[in-house]
């Protein structure tokens, strides 16, 4: 297989990224690790006539963490640069699904902000943002602006960026107290899509929760924004009992279709599975810890 | 060279963009003119008639095609030819010297660590990968460095082995060193 002809640009700023994508008016395509456009453009589902090629441009390989915690990520750090880092003690979620991303291999092209970008509903990264607030930076011909990763995924492999914008960084704030979280993921074999996943970011002080978000993975039409079922965690501290109160609401949430990979009611249950398991994993290690 | 889809080696039609790539492969600049929708891997088999690297599922989900471009395992069915401009790509053709085997070859030949072989160029380069980065790695490590390689033969139990005998050789090499 091969893709249809397109034009190819390799420009080394992103203001050049911008003023092509604006002169081709919604026929250009961003071009960062390619591990799921290139298929894309092979089975010809994408057939852009100009395809423009970020690898080139200088200083957005990054991720590194603001005096506040904050982390900020470029948009060229591949998805192996999270999987090695130091620096994400204090997002456990991101930690914990960065080595279930694809397959090792896919994980030394593909990158962060690309597979944002790509909104597939089976992504695990969007998953981790929207349990974890991220946000987005978009830039375009009249400068940046910042979009909640809640709002970015608008259906499956729609985001909200304007055909002249360009996804230049992703932010995730500090948790306020302590940050737990996780993230779990079925999978019929490594590098294969999500049957279901489920992340989970909580913020909290003492043992009370003063923050919860959730959101999951390949139950749905697109990434599935839990946070409000979750919220029920909120000023609570973990117990069998609120945990179950969690994982029914969170369950409840997914809209998951009967495919190959398995019925609709089994991956609810998964789901449901997965959330206790994160939460009674969090419960049962602070509990040592304390 | 030109390197198009239609035609191989023949000049480009009018309108069809050609773009010149200088690729270094195992050691060698290679000065091609590609369309931008080539593939590494039919730059690498066709273009350069370096068949080592294979094409298997050819939608990302095998690791037949594997090569290293820079050091780190890429797969090339996968990446533009384009992309590959003004690196260095290491293919299994990469592997060998005119009178020896690699010792991950070595070690696939001591412990049969294949049986058709169609996966084995990409699983070597993996393999190697590792090696560059973790000299010594447990069983574990070696799984995990290989578990976007496919083999529907083995079972990966010798796969495993032969990696980790290479392993073991090339330390021993780098101490002797």
């Amino acid at each position: 297989m091969y893709p249809s002809r397109f034009s190819y640009d390799a420009p080394t700023s992103v203001e050049e990224v911008i003023a092509i994508l604006d002169q081709n008016g919604g026929e250009a395509k961003v071009l960062a690790g390619g591990q799921s456009l290139i298929p894309m453009l092979k089975l010809r589902f994408a057939s852009p006539a100009r395809v423009v090629d970020i690898n080139g441009i200088p200083g957005l390989e990054y991720h590194r963490l603001d005096p506040d915690g904050t982390l900020r990520i470029g948009a060229l750090c591949r998805h192996e640069d999270l999987e090695f880092s130091k620096l994400l003690g204090n997002f456990p979620t991101l930690a914990q699904a960065s080595s279930l991303v694809a397959d090792p291999i896919v994980r030394t092209r593909g990158t962060f902000v690309g597979s944002l970008c790509h909104a597939d509903p089976q992504g695990d990264w969007s998953a981790t943002m929207i349990a974890l607030g991220g946000k987005i930076i978009a830039q375009g011909p009249n400068g940046r602006r910042e979009i909640e990763a809640r709002d970015f995924v608008l259906g499956p492999f729609v985001n909200a960026l304007a055909f002249n914008e360009v996804a230049v960084e992703a932010i995730v704030p500090p948790a306020k107290g302590k940050a737990l979280g996780g993230y779990l993921k079925l999978e019929r074999r490594v590098g294969d899509f999500a049957t279901a996943s489920v992340a989970i970011a909580l913020d909290v002080d003492g043992d009370i929760v003063t923050r919860a978000g959730c959101a999951l993975a390949g139950v749905g039409g697109r990434t599935i924004d839990a946070n409000d079922a979750i919220s029920v965690l909120v000023g609570k501290s973990l117990t069998a009992e609120s945990i179950k109160e969690a994982a029914e609401a969170v369950a409840a949430a997914a809209e998951p279709r009967t495919d190959h990979r398995g019925s609709g009611s089994y991956k609810r249950h998964i789901v449901e599975t997965f959330v206790t398991r994160i939460l009674s994993n969090i419960a049962n290690s602070e509990q040592k810890a304390a | 060279m030109t390197s198009l889809y239609d035609e191989v080696q023949a000049a480009p039609a009018a309108g069809v963009e050609v773009r010149r790539i200088t690729v270094n492969v195992n050691g060698t600049d290679r000065t091609v003119d590609v369309e931008p929708r080539l593939l590494l891997a039919h730059l690498l088999r066709q273009a350069l008639q370096l068949t080592g690297t294979h094409s298997g599922c050819d939608t990302s989900g095998c690791g037949a095609c594997t090569v290293l471009m820079d050091g780190r395992p890429v797969k090339s069915c996968t990446v533009l030819a384009v992309q590959a401009n003004g690196r260095e790509v290491e293919t299994v053709e990469g592997l060998a010297t005119a009178s020896e085997l690699h010792p991950i070859q070595e070690g696939f030949k001591e412990e049969h660590g294949l049986q058709c072989g169609f996966c084995t160029p990409g699983m070597m380069l993996s393999a190697k990968a590792l090696l560059e980065r973790n000299p010594d790695p447990t069983e574990d490590e070696v799984r995990w460095a290989l578990s976007g390689n496919l083999c529907r033969c083995t079972g990966y139990q010798n796969i495993v082995k032969s990696v980790l005998w290479a392993a073991k050789k090339m330390r021993e090499q780098n101490q002797e060193a």
